[in-house]
């Protein structure tokens, strides 16, 4: 059992939350995720550690709702627990001293970019970072991407906040007015992360992206985080998550996250509607 | 009773679910033996002199004795007799592969029909099991030792209850949330019902094992950090968990799974149970499996029991080659499982939205014998042929994880990516490391899995008592259980 410390709503439909796990808060390395499962009857479903906090022994994670386990995640407070968590999975991220970088978060995927571009800088690295999302009130964790990044540029689809545009032409203008940028990470919607990826091939910058297949162990064995990257298949969760993008199968992984559309809709249905019973 | 009169008994059979009852529920297929039936089972016995039966098995369970137990009526005699040299019979006696173990051996086999020892194994195990009166082991003394076991299958589940008897401190890691490796993931609830698995676990927590799932050695610690941290040594019994795929066109798209996934989806996540449970498992009309083995027959019957109209068995080479246990095959097809043998997929077809819709195969035909001995199948040109179906469960095979090798350089591992390790003694090329089961033999049994993690224990314990033992030359060779052949068919 793993005690949650501490949740929060960072935007609508965009929660973190803080959950004690120290040996896995010791372990992790940007770029690493876990799978949890809530209770007996849950999904192993899989999240990127956000930041980790190894004196008080937890990891951050930072989730948006998109179905049942995680709207469930978000009915859990400060003292409810999560029955399992699995970690750290993946590869680490490949950090070392690169020169100038470039770390793009669209919608959750600032979640997964912070980590990744926290350690950029760590290591020496000029971290330029562009934020994304379509409308003000999804954007989060400014300050704290902010702190860890030599410059910030934000974008909103709809002009609310920051400047109007895409993240793709916050990239664009980097390139434009000259920054040498030895590697991009562009984490977000797998659209978002096929955009970023033909800009950069044209520019021929190497390019790294964070995929979120399916998963179920997390360890290798049952082949469902399977994705095409060089026309080779590889599995998401022992050689992943982080793929060089000029060689990812966006297409295939966009159908494959859609194998149960109509049975998670179901799912999602049915605890909305035991969620409105229960209230009354 | 003289020997003429026993051999007259015919082999008992074992009630069990009617096929149209049966592919609609999750339930254990065979009921077991009523006590009569087993005591008149155990009757046929010969009590040999030089019991052919323990030569079969991999674990040497002491057959006459325990047979003759139950012929006297003292089951719980007969269960303490198996307990001596198998810690897990209930699981034994209903997965073993008795027809090319113990069974194939027996002296009645040779003019009638063998002793089902496996079915008398599994009637003791069940009846101390829903007793509750498990009997608690002597356990020595504490060494003060401490030992990891990675992975929490058959061979890690042995070697972690002999350890501990012997009075050493075991720790468990297992990287999913509950432990029994395949016994749990892989094989279904109605070959092996898990409360038996479980039952097992709790024991072993019984006597003092600490069993920390959730845990990926080579992600959370590797065996370096292990051995730094606190333990005296380390077994790996990590299985073959890695699924292997064809390599053929249309392999990643919506409703192709491997074996694994589709079984851990159903047993370990209880997708049958969807909604209730959450997480889903395609609804299929028809669906091909690929393969010949007990992963394939699983898969096809579990298939059968999620609601498809029409399961497909493909399967290159002819019935007598297919390496699944008769009994298994047998049920399958009683179940309605269609086999379509020498046949081979070519490639799945997709709609646009990513979604199987067909297999090509192709016809075999049976070549000159390859290296196993096994009629090699040769394509026949021509005999192209599309088969509509939602859904694919590819069941080749399983090769080695590769997560504890890859995070541990000085482990030797050979050309498959198995752990190599002498089998008389389970000792790996890293000192204080030791390995069995499917990690090192590539996919095998349950029971020689156990035995893998019998030797272990003897190793470890030597071992532990004077790390020179390490360095002394192995004593002289014992037999190595090797992989019985596969007995001739003998229907029931
Ligand atoms: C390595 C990795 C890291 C991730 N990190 C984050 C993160 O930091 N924050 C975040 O919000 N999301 C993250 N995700 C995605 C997250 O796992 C899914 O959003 C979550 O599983 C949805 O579950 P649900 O029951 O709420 O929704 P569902 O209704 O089950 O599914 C909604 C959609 O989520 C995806 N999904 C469903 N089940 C799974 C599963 N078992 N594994 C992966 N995806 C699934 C599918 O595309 C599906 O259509 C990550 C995924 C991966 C693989
Ligand atoms: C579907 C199916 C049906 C079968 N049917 C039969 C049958 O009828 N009869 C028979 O005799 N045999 C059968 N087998 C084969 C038999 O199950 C295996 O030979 C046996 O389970 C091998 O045992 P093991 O101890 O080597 O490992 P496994 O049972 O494979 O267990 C290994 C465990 O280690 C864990 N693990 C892996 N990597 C790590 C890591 N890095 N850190 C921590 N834990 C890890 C895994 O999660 C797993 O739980 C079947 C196999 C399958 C898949
Ligand atoms: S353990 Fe297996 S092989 Fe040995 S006697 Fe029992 S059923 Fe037969
Ligand atoms: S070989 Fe057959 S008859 Fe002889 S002891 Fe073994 S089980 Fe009994
Ligand atoms: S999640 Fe099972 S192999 Fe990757």
């Amino acid at each position: 059992m793993h005690k949650i410390v501490r949740t929060d709503t960072l935007a609508p439909s965009m929660f973190l939350m803080e959950v004690e796990a120290p040996k896995i808060a010791e372990k992790r390395k940007a770029g690493q995720f876990i799978i949890l499962r809530i209770d007996e009857k849950g999904e192993r479903v899989p999240f990127t550690v956000a930041d980790s906090d190894t004196k008080r022994g937890t990891i951050t994670l930072i989730y948006q709702v998109v179905g049942k386990t995680t709207a469930q995640m978000s009915s859990l407070r400060a003292g409810d627990s999560l029955l399992d968590i699995c970690g750290p999975l993946g590869q680490p991220t490949h950090i070392e001293k690169f020169g100038t970088v470039c770390c793009i978060g669209g919608g959750t995927g600032i979640a997964i970019a912070y980590p990744i571009a926290k350690s950029l800088g760590q290591a020496g690295n000029k971290v330029l970072s562009i934020l994304g999302a379509r409308t003000k009130e999804l954007l989060f964790y400014e300050n704290e991407v902010r702190a860890i990044s030599n410059e910030l540029l934000i974008c909103t689809d709809d002009g609310s906040y920051g400047q109007k545009g895409l993240v793709t032409d916050m990239l664009k203008q980097l390139i434009d007015r000259g920054e040498q940028l030895k590697l991009v990470v562009a984490i977000g919607p797998v659209p978002m992360m096929k955009f970023v990826a033909r800009m950069t091939k044209e520019y021929n910058i190497h390019t790294i992206v964070s995929l979120n297949p399916i998963m179920i162990d997390g360890s290798g064995m049952c082949g469902c985080c399977r994705v095409s990257v060089g026309g080779a298949t590889k599995f998401v969760c022992v050689d992943g998550p982080e793929f060089d993008a000029h060689q990812v199968d966006f297409e295939l992984l966009t159908k494959r996250l859609a194998s149960y559309r109509e049975k998670e809709a179901q799912a999602y249905d049915m605890y909305k509607h035991a969620c409105k019973i229960g209230r009354g | 009773m003289d020997p003429k009169e026993k051999m007259k008994i015919p082999r008992q059979k074992m009630p069990e679910q009617k096929p149209e009852v049966r592919r609609g529920n999750f339930q254990e297929v065979p009921f077991g033996y009523p006590e009569e039936t087993a005591m008149l089972e155990a009757k046929r016995c010969l009590q040999c002199k030089k019991p052919g039966c323990m030569k079969g098995c991999p674990v040497e369970v002491k057959i006459p004795d325990f047979i003759r137990l139950i012929a006297e009526g003292d089951h719980w005699g007969a269960i303490k007799k198996i307990k001596e040299t198998n810690s897990l019979p209930a699981v034994c006696g209903r997965v073993c592969p008795q027809e090319s173990q113990c069974e194939s051996m027996c002296i009645v086999g040779k003019k009638a029909e063998p002793v089902a020892v496996g079915r008398l194994e599994r009637f003791v195990a069940d009846l101390e099991r829903k007793s509750g009166k498990v009997s608690k082991p002597q356990i020595a003394p504490p060494t003060g030792k401490r030992v990891a076991v990675v992975g929490s299958g058959p061979s890690g589940l042995t070697v972690a209850g002999d350890l501990s008897r012997m009075g050493h401190k075991v720790v468990i890691f297992e990287a999913l949330h509950k432990a029994g490796g395949v016994l749990v993931y892989g094989i279904p609830e109605f070959r092996l019902p898990k409360e038996i698995v479980q039952a097992e676990i709790n024991f072993l927590q019984d006597i003092g094992i600490e069993v920390e799932c959730n845990t990926v050695i080579g992600k959370a610690d590797t065996l370096d950090e292990l051995l730094n941290n606190g333990f005296d040594a380390v077994f790996v019994g990590t299985g073959a968990g890695a699924p292997i795929f064809m390599n053929i066109p249309g392999e990643n798209l919506i409703g192709v799974y491997s074996a694994n996934e589709y079984l851990t989806r159903s047993n370990l996540m209880k997708a049958y149970l969807f909604p209730e449970y959450d997480t889903p498992i395609l609804t299929s009309k028809v669906v091909v499996v690929v393969g010949g083995g007990n992963v394939a027959m699983d898969s096809a019957r579990t298939a059968l029991r999620l609601g498809a109209n029409e399961v497909h068995l493909v399967y290159r080479r002819s019935k007598e080659e297919m390496p699944a246990r008769t009994e298994e095959a047998h049920h399958a097809e009683e179940e309605g499982v269609i086999f379509d043998l020498l046949t081979n997929p070519l490639r799945y077809i997709g709609d646009d939205k990513g979604k199987l819709v067909a297999v090509e195969c192709q016809k075999m035909e049976l070549g000159e014998p390859d290296q196993s001995g096994r009629r090699r199948p040769v394509p026949i040109k021509g005999s192209e042929f599309q088969l509509a179906i939602d859904t694919a469960i590819v069941a080749i095979g399983n090769g080695p994880n590769p997560l504890v090798p890859s995070t541990t350089p000085d482990l030797k591992l050979n050309r498959k990516g198995n752990i190599e390790a002498d089998l008389r003694n389970c000792k790996t090329s890293k000192r204080g490391v030791f390995a069995g089961g499917d990690i090192v033999r590539g996919a095998a049994t349950v029971i020689l899995a156990m035995g893998d993690g019998k030797v272990s224990a003897r190793s470890i314990d030597a071992y532990l008592k004077d790390p020179a033992w390490w360095d002394l030359p192995t004593p002289e060779p014992e037999p190595q259980p090797e992989k019985a052949p596969k007995a001739t068919k003998k229907p029931e």
